[in-house]
């Protein structure tokens, strides 16, 4: 009996304790989307509990603000990012693993190296490349430094590694080319990696902040975590209310991918890092 | 009309040489089987045939061309996988269809009549629409086969395709493809390190071990004749007994100290060793006295009884095939002979059992 009293206990206390955490980690995502549906008085006021709940604040950020067409731009660039990295390092990744050619594996480590600086270390060279290009404030300066990834390409040498040799061979005797092998049997057998792949480069994009805000200065392509910030100081009077508003719009399509990516995300992220 | 091998030879590395020196002649229509432990190059060997690993020295001619230099595609062959190679995301209908539409030579109307009749021969009509992971060993074996059924290609390759089975499915399995070889007429060249299949299905034998060939054969001349005492030992089961022999006088012949033999024919004063089937020792229940050696095992098989007895000399085991209603048990002291059916091999393991040498030169 007192055994199970302790077991009872034991488990009693483990949830507290995961309750409290989870208190303390969800309660500030929970009180920004309360405060998106109060009014900003009441905010200021710091009258979290008050009872004016409405949606003014949501209308409110779409029509003061260019928050749609900061959407839109970001739908845009985070889209073609996606697509083209998940083109661009399946194909590289398939050349690593099943093209024979001399220096295969110098080439590889020269990548992996890549991997190794941080995207901050490159940002004068590539701001300087942009600039003589002529492409700042434009599309093309949020895209084209991130059409390949040489993490995206690591990721997915590692799972085609993992696609059976017979494949290959069976498809040789069948007499699939290079192309017909990768498009009808390497990418459906590396589903996985590729949609983790693709939520991975999409939400990489879509939080861009640093590189945004050096190369645009106008509403044509300010994306929309540069937008979020602009909220905050173009008015004289920080409405935070709709300011909550945009953020909890923000976070949403983030969740989305989140939500559906969840399952792949665990054993897709293990695949292409322990082997 | 048919896959000729000349003197095929395979290293990597110019260290030891995985294969030397093979010669062979796979006439059209028949089933090849090519036999070894495992490590004896006999995968390399069928992966050279098909193309998919390049050949170091010597020819391969299908039908009289050399292939050498062919893509496995230009080869006209199909192969069937020890682990099926089928894809997963593909329904077995569309599995089967695969290399036909990757050709595009085909027409869709005949593609799916070639799949349905394909389907059909091996069973599987019912299951087309499932994937392979829905489907049971013995199915996707099924899968492969009618994928290779399905090809025009004439000449079929299987590198151990019933190795991943259970014993029971094997057996059936077997009997399938030797059926849909004969009835589809294919030319069949077939791996395996089991010589359970090797001596059911083939029309000849290829036994390689050591990187050579050492015997080229129909079943029985095999078993009937080996080439030496590898052969001799890698068929029938249990295993032939190979024990030493020391000359007597003409046509005499002392085996291991404990018993004699009759041939009929001129041997060698010294290093030889006589080769005994299971089923031709004979042994009897005796006194100590008169015993040559003692049971040590026996296994009950219902028709038969396989007995495991050690010799008094030399330590040496053997074993005999016996009526199963043959009283034995162990630690009983017997009396082992031997018919005149005994095969000779000299010092370095070759057959010189006189009619041996004949069919074999024959």
């Amino acid at each position: 009996m007192e055994l199970d009293e302790r077991a009872v206990l034991k488990r009693v206390f483990n949830y507290m304790i995961l309750i409290l955490l989870a208190v303390v980690i969800l309660a500030p995502f929970f009180i920004g989307i309360w405060t998106s549906f109060l009014p900003t008085m009441d905010i200021a006021k710091g009258n979290l509990f008050g009872t004016n709940v409405s949606l003014d604040n949501y209308v409110a950020a779409f029509t003061r603000t260019p928050i749609l067409r900061y959407l839109a731009n970001t739908v845009v660039i985070a889209t073609i990012t996606m697509f083209a990295q998940l083109l661009f390092c399946s194909m590289s990744a398939y050349a690593f693993v099943f093209l024979k050619f001399r220096f295969r594996k110098t080439f590889f480590t020269l990548l992996l190296i890549t991997m190794m600086l941080p995207f901050e270390a490159e940002i004068i060279p590539n701001f300087a490349t942009v600039k003589q290009m002529g492409l700042l404030d434009n599309y093309a300066a949020l895209i084209i430094p991130f059409l390949t990834s040489a993490f995206g390409t690591f990721m997915l040498r590692q799972s085609f590694l993992q696609t059976p040799a017979e494949l290959k061979e069976a498809s040789d005797i069948e007499g699939l080319n290079h192309f017909q092998f990768y498009w009808h049997i390497v990418l459906p057998y590396n589903k996985i990696s590729m949609i983790t792949l693709g939520a991975y480069s999409f939400l990489g994009a879509w939080n861009q902040y640093l590189w945004p805000m050096l190369t645009t200065f106008s509403n044509n392509s300010r994306v929309i975590q540069n937008g979020l910030k602009q909220l905050q100081s173009e008015e004289t009077f920080n409405d935070w209310g709709m300011i909550q508003a945009s953020a909890a719009i923000i976070v949403i399509p983030t969740i989305i991918v989140l939500f559906i990516g969840q399952h792949y995300f665990k054993s897709g992220m293990n695949e292409g890092a322990v082997k | 009309m048919s896959t000729v091998l000349t003197n095929i030879t395979k290293s990597y590395d110019s260290e030891k040489n995985v294969l030397t020196d093979v010669n062979a002649e796979i006439q059209t229509g028949e089933f090849f089987v090519i036999v070894g432990p495992s490590g004896c190059g006999k995968s390399t060997l069928l992966r050279m045939i098909a193309g998919l690993t390049p050949i170091s020295e010597g020819e391969i001619r299908i039908n009289d061309d050399v292939v050498n230099d062919l893509p496995p595609k230009d080869r006209n062959l199909t192969m069937v996988f020890q682990s099926y190679a089928l894809f997963p995301f593909l329904s077995v209908w569309d599995n089967v269809a695969f290399g036909l539409k990757a050709r595009k030579n085909t027409s869709q109307a005949e593609i799916e009549e070639r799949v349905n009749d394909a389907l059909k021969m091996v069973n599987l009509e019912d299951l087309k629409e499932r994937k392979p992971r829905e489907l049971s060993g013995g199915q996707r074996q099924r899968v492969a086969l009618a994928r290779a059924v399905a090809s025009d290609a004439k000449i079929c390759l299987m590198d151990e395709p019933l190795s991943n089975l259970d014993a029971q499915l094997r057996i059936k399995m077997r009997q399938e493809i030797y059926a849909l070889q004969r009835k589809l007429g294919l030319t069949l060249i077939y791996v395996t390190h089991d010589q359970v299949e090797a001596m059911t299905m083939a029309d000849h034998i290829m036994v390689l071990h050591d990187s050579k060939v050492q015997q080229i054969g129909t079943p029985a001349e095999i078993y009937k004749y080996p080439a030496n005492e590898f052969v001799a030992g890698f068929f029938g089961v249990p295993p032939i007994n190979i024990l030493p022999a020391v000359k007597i006088s003409d046509g005499r012949l002392n085996v291991n100290n404990d018993f004699e033999v009759t041939v009929d024919q001129q041997v060698p004063t010294d290093d030889l060793k006589v080769g005994i089937r299971p089923n031709e020792l004979m042994i009897e229940k005796t006194d100590e006295l008169h015993a040559n050696a003692t049971v040590k095992t026996i296994e009950f098989l219902g028709d038969e009884k396989i007995v495991y007895i050690k010799m008094s000399n030399n330590d040496l085991e053997v074993a005999a095939v016996v009526a199963s209603d043959a009283e034995f048990k162990a630690y009983d002291s017997i009396k082992v002979s031997t018919t005149e059916k005994v095969l000779l091999f000299n010092g370095d393991g070759v057959n010189i059992t006189r009619n041996a040498e004949d069919a074999v030169n024959a």
